[in-house]
């Protein structure tokens, strides 16, 4: 049979020659292996205080975002919802009294809004279909949580720390991959 | 009636039990680190860090580890022989521990005038007790196993039966080679004649090698561990174990890597002599030299430890009938050659030959 590729190796079926036989001469061999093992530099890196970076294009938690005055960017059109593949998101507009002008950007505002982490897929697409750049996804991943209903994240969870009251919140939230992304736009 | 009492030493009794104390608690914190080294050596081996969480180091491991296995819910299986299934541990345990008692640790100490031996049993069949404590040790594998009433533990402790059974005839006859030079069965001579020549590995080379690998088989250690074979046998003997039963069982074994290495260091590389120095010379060190000793000691022990370990993450587990061709066909035959050689030498050598 002609061979497909050249990468096929025949099995060698010699008789063992007596140093094969002795076992031992193979034994120091693997022993010095491992010995060498025993000094290499460790593939392993410690986790919580160390972290391997993340690459440009990974999608982590969302993030409800604010404006440049810490007022709410989402008016609870709905858009992200209808997007999202998984069913993911939940909300609930109500209108903007007077007053709020501070808090929220437009006449109309997302009262409840929620993500449930557990069917979310993380594709982004929400963030593709905000027209008022009010999610993104950030470089954080959900963390562990002893029950279902820990996964489902609200407003609270969501919303991004006002730039004024607290910028370095707000700067450390908007993370590496929100900052990229604006600065190729 | 009382001059019977009274001719016993009071401080003669206190002395042993003092050292008795000493020695097992010794040998339980070297067993403790030994399951952190090991997990340790086996992570650097493969690349890894180990456990470094608890304590500096992850040196507080052990004690973990410990506190887990106590914490553990203890279940003694329905269809089980209750008795016999609590014994088995303790056997095991129990068996690991006795062999020290024979060991010599290091010189004599001084102790407000009193010469103090540390060994607690000077007794001159030294090595002979030592084979019979450890092919005891088999017990508690079998008791254990079979206690379990589940074939899997059965068939495991047949396996370790027959296996520490095979090796220990091979070890034997090593040691046989080994006492014809020596001329002595007692602990504390064959060192004190390693104290002042050389080293018996010089002499006995294949017969420290045979011996070597049979401990590995008698400590269960890989590549002998077939019976805690657990793609074979799901966990081995201790399957049915939880619990600290569990963790005497997992403890014995470090134990008797432990004593097997004393034994080894005490045999061939002259026990607690400290190496290329002549003891004799710091005699002016007083009790610091008979510390010192002891530690030369556990130094040889550690490096024997280590290769315990080196050899386990390197060398994959026999099939069984390796097993058993390596022991019945190959140690012993070496081992008798390495006998008759050896004793041809010595008879020609009583006899006048010169060398």
């Amino acid at each position: 049979m002609q061979a497909l590729t050249n990468r096929a190796k025949p099995v060698s079926r010699k008789p063992m020659t007596l140093v094969e036989k002795l076992y031992m001469w193979n034994i120091l061999k693997g022993m010095m292996i491992t010995l060498r093992h025993l000094f290499k530099k460790k593939a392993t890196i410690s986790y919580p205080e160390e972290k391997r970076p993340f690459s440009p294009v990974f999608r982590g938690l969302h993030i409800l975002n604010r404006d440049e005055e810490g007022r709410e960017r989402c008016t609870a059109c709905g858009l992200c919802a209808l997007a999202c593949p998984a069913e993911a998101i939940t909300m609930e507009a109500a209108e903007r009294l007077p007053g709020e002008e501070n808090k929220y950007r437009e006449e109309k505002y997302a009262a409840k809004y929620e993500i449930n982490m557990l069917r979310c897929i993380f594709c982004g697409l929400c963030e593709e279909a905000c027209p008022k750049d009010a999610i993104y996804l950030s470089e954080t991943f959900a963390p562990s949580n002893y029950q279902r209903k820990g996964f489902i994240y609200g407003k609270e969870d969501l919303l991004i720390p006002s730039p004024k009251e607290n910028p370095g919140e707000y700067w450390k939230a908007v993370g590496n991959r929100k900052a990229n992304k604006e600065q190729s736009n | 009636m009382h001059s019977a009492l009274l001719a016993i030493d009071l401080f003669f009794v206190i002395e042993k039990l003092v050292l008795i104390v000493a020695i097992v608690s010794i040998s339980l914190v070297i067993a403790m680190y030994e399951t952190y080294a090991e997990r340790k050596v086996a992570a650097f081996i493969q690349d890894r860090r180990g456990p470094n969480r608890a304590g500096p180091f992850g040196l507080l491991q052990p004690l973990a580890d410990g506190v887990k296995l106590f914490m553990k819910e203890e279940i003694i299986p329905n269809t089980s022989n209750r008795f016999l299934f609590i014994l088995g541990p303790c056997l095991a345990m129990l068996a690991a521990m006795m062999t020290s008692a024979v060991v010599p640790w290091g010189g004599t100490i001084d102790f407000f005038g009193r010469q103090v031996n540390l060994q607690i049993a000077d007794i001159n069949i030294g090595i002979l007790y030592v084979f019979g404590v450890v092919s005891m040790g088999v017990y508690g594998i079998m008791i254990g196993g079979w206690a379990s009433n589940n074939k899997f533990s059965l068939m495991a402790a047949l396996r370790g039966a027959s296996q520490v059974i095979s090796y220990e005839l091979p070890m034997g006859l090593s040691l046989i080679a080994l006492l014809m030079l020596t001329g002595s069965l007692k602990m504390s001579e064959i060192v004190a004649q390693q104290i002042d020549g050389w080293y018996n590995v010089l002499y006995q080379p294949l017969g420290f090698f045979i011996f070597l690998v049979c401990a590995f088989a008698e400590c269960n250690r890989t590549p002998f561990d077939l019976p805690e074979a657990e793609n074979e046998l799901n966990f081995g003997y201790h399957q049915e174990y939880s619990s600290m039963k569990l963790g005497f069982y997992l403890f014995a074994e470090y134990i008797n890597m432990f004593i097997s290495s004393v034994i080894m260091a005490t045999l061939f590389f002259g026990g607690y002599d400290i190496p290329f120095v002549n003891d004799a010379s710091l005699s002016g060190l007083g009790n610091w030299l008979a510390l010192l000793q002891g530690l030369s000691l556990i130094i040889k022990v550690c490096i024997f430890i280590f290769v315990f370990m080196w050899v386990r993450w390197t060398i994959p587990r026999f099939r069984y009938d390796q097993l058993m061709n390596l022991g019945w066909k190959t140690l012993i035959p070496l081992a008798l050659v390495n006998m008759v050689v050896t004793a041809a030498i010595v008879l020609l050598k009583s006899n006048g030959w010169k060398f």
